[in-house]
C-alpha cells in the first residue's frame, strides 16, 4: 500500500490537503499542536480582555435598550472565551495554566484592547470596526482544520454579526444626529482606524508563522490580504455615514479594483503588542483582580459539591 | 488559594423536540447542576436548545482514532448489506 510509505507527518498533511478535518484524538505533529493552542487561547484572552474596554460604558449607556444590547454583547463575548477555552483543552492545554499565563503577562491579547474609550461613540466604532475586523479574520477559520476551533468560530460568527449591526447602528444614530454627535463619531474614527488596520498582524514579510499555518489550514488568507480585504469592505460603509477615513494616502486602485492605503505605524503596533499600550497595565490589573477576587467562589461553589456529593453518600448508605 | 480546577463537562443540547441531543462543547463546573445553569448561559443564549444533558468528561469513553482502519474496515467489505448492492428489474415498482 502507498501509505504505508509515508511518514506520520506526511499522511497528517495529505489529511489536511484533502480538506479532512483533525479531531482531538488524532495524530499530529507537536508543532501543529503547540501552534494551535498559542492562537487559540490568544483568541480566547482577546475575547475575555475585550469585555473590558465595553464594561466601561455599561453603566454609562445612553438608553436602557442600549445598555441591554451592550449587556447581551459583553455576554456573548465571554461566552466566545469560554467556548475557544474549551477547544483549546481539547488539544491537551489546562484551563488554569492558560489564565496563568494571560494573568502573567506570558500570553499576548489582541492589542486593540488596549486602547482606551473615550465617548459613547467609542462603542459604535468598536462593534462597527473592531468586530467587523474580527469577522474577517474569523469567518475564514469557521473552514481551519482543527474540527472543535472550527465548530467554535461558527458559534462565534453567528453572533458576531449581531455585534457588527449594533455598533454601526450607533454610529448610523450619531451621525444623523446634532453636529456635536457627528464631531464625536468622526473622532472615534479618528482613533480607532488605525489600531483597528493593526488586528490583522504584522506585514506578510514580517509575519514568520503564516507560510506554515497556511500549509496547515489553519489560517486561510494571510494578515495584508486581510487586511485590503478590511479596507475595501470599509471605506464605502464609512462614506455611507459621512465619515471621513484618517488616511491621506487612501485612494481608489481601478487596476487592482481595490484602494491603495497608507502605511500602518508599525513601532506603536510592536509597542503595544509588546505591553506598552496606552491601557495595557490597566486591562491586565483589571483581569488578574477579577480572578483573584473569585477565587473563593471557586473554592466555595468546590466546598458546596462536595458537601452535597458526602450528604448523597449517606443517604444512600 | 486552592489550586483545583473545576471538573470538566461536555455539554449536549437537543435543539428541538424530535431531534437528538447533539454535543456542543464543554465548560467547567463544581457540580452537573452548576454544569446545567453554566450550559444554558454560554450555549443557550439565542433559544439553540430545550434540553441539555451535561456528562463528566471523564466519563466519556472514545474509541482510538489510531484503530480506525482495523475497526471499521469489517463494515468496508459487506456491501451487501447497503439496498444498491442488489438489481431490481426496471418493471418492478415500489421496491
Amino acid at each position: 500500500m502507498e501509505t504505508a510509505e509515508l511518514t506520520q507527518e506526511e499522511q497528517f498533511q495529505a489529511r489536511i490537503d484533502a480538506d479532512v478535518r483533525i479531531e482531538p484524538k488524532d495524530w499530529m505533529p507537536e508543532a501543529y499542536r503547540k501552534t494551535l493552542i498559542r492562537q487559540i487561547s490568544q483568541h480566547a484572552h482577546s475575547e475575555l480582555v475585550g469585555m473590558l474596554p465595553e464594561g466601561n460604558w455599561i453603566t454609562r449607556a445612553p438608553s436602557l435598550k442600549r445598555k441591554s444590547i451592550l449587556l447581551a454583547k459583553v455576554q456573548d463575548e465571554a461566552g466566545h472565551g469560554l467556548y475557544l477555552y474549551s477547544a483549546a483543552e481539547t488539544l491537551g492545554a489546562s484551563r488554569d495554566q492558560m489564565l496563568a499565563d494571560l494573568h502573567s503577562g506570558k500570553a499576548k491579547y489582541s492589542s486593540i484592547f488596549n486602547y482606551p474609550t473615550l465617548s459613547w461613540a467609542d462603542m459604535g466604532t468598536i462593534g462597527w470596526l473592531v468586530d467587523g475586523a474580527a469577522i474577517l479574520n474569523q469567518v475564514p477559520l469557521c473552514r481551519t482544520s482543527y474540527g472543535p476551533y472550527a465548530r467554535a468560530m461558527v458559534r462565534v460568527c453567528k453572533e458576531e454579526s449581531f455585534h457588527q449591526r449594533q455598533g454601526f447602528e450607533i454610529m448610523q444614530t450619531l451621525c444623523e444626529g446634532a453636529p456635536a454627535q457627528k464631531q464625536m463619531a468622526q473622532e472615534a474614527l479618528n482613533r480607532w482606524w488605525w489600531p483597528t488596520l493593526m488586528m490583522f498582524g504584522p506585514k506578510d514579510a514580517d509575519s514568520p508563522n503564516t507560510e506554515q499555518s497556511m500549509k496547515w489550514r489553519i489560517k486561510r488568507f494571510t494578515n495584508d490580504e486581510l487586511r485590503q480585504k478590511f479596507v475595501d469592505m470599509m471605506v464605502p460603509q464609512a462614506e455611507f455615514l459621512g465619515l471621513t477615513v484618517p488616511d491621506d494616502k487612501l485612494q481608489w486602485n481601478e487596476t487592482k479594483q481595490g484602494y491603495d492605503f497608507g502605511d500602518v505605524d508599525w513601532a506603536e503596533f510592536w509597542d503595544v503588542v509588546k505591553g506598552n499600550g496606552p491601557c495595557s497595565r490597566e486591562r491586565l490589573q483589571a483581569r488578574v483582580q477579577a480572578h483573584e477576587d473569585g477565587a473563593w467562589v471557586r473554592e466555595a461553589a468546590l466546598a458546596h459539591a462536595e458537601k452535597r456529593r458526602q450528604r448523597a453518600e449517606t443517604a444512600a448508605a | 488559594m486552592s489550586q483545583k480546577e473545576w471538573p470538566l463537562w461536555e455539554v449536549f443540547i437537543r435543539s428541538k423536540q424530535g431531534l437528538d441531543h447533539k454535543h456542543v462543547g464543554s465548560l467547567h463546573a463544581a457540580d452537573a447542576e452548576m454544569a446545567i445553569q453554566n450550559a444554558r448561559d454560554v450555549y443557550t443564549r439565542r433559544l439553540e436548545g430545550v434540553s441539555i444533558w451535561v456528562v463528566e468528561s471523564k466519563h466519556v469513553h472514545a474509541s482510538n482514532p489510531d484503530d480506525a482502519a482495523a475497526f471499521y474496515e469489517p463494515a468496508n467489505d459487506k456491501i451487501y448489506r447497503h439496498p444498491t448492492f442488489y438489481t431490481v428489474p426496471d418493471s418492478i415498482k415500489h421496491m
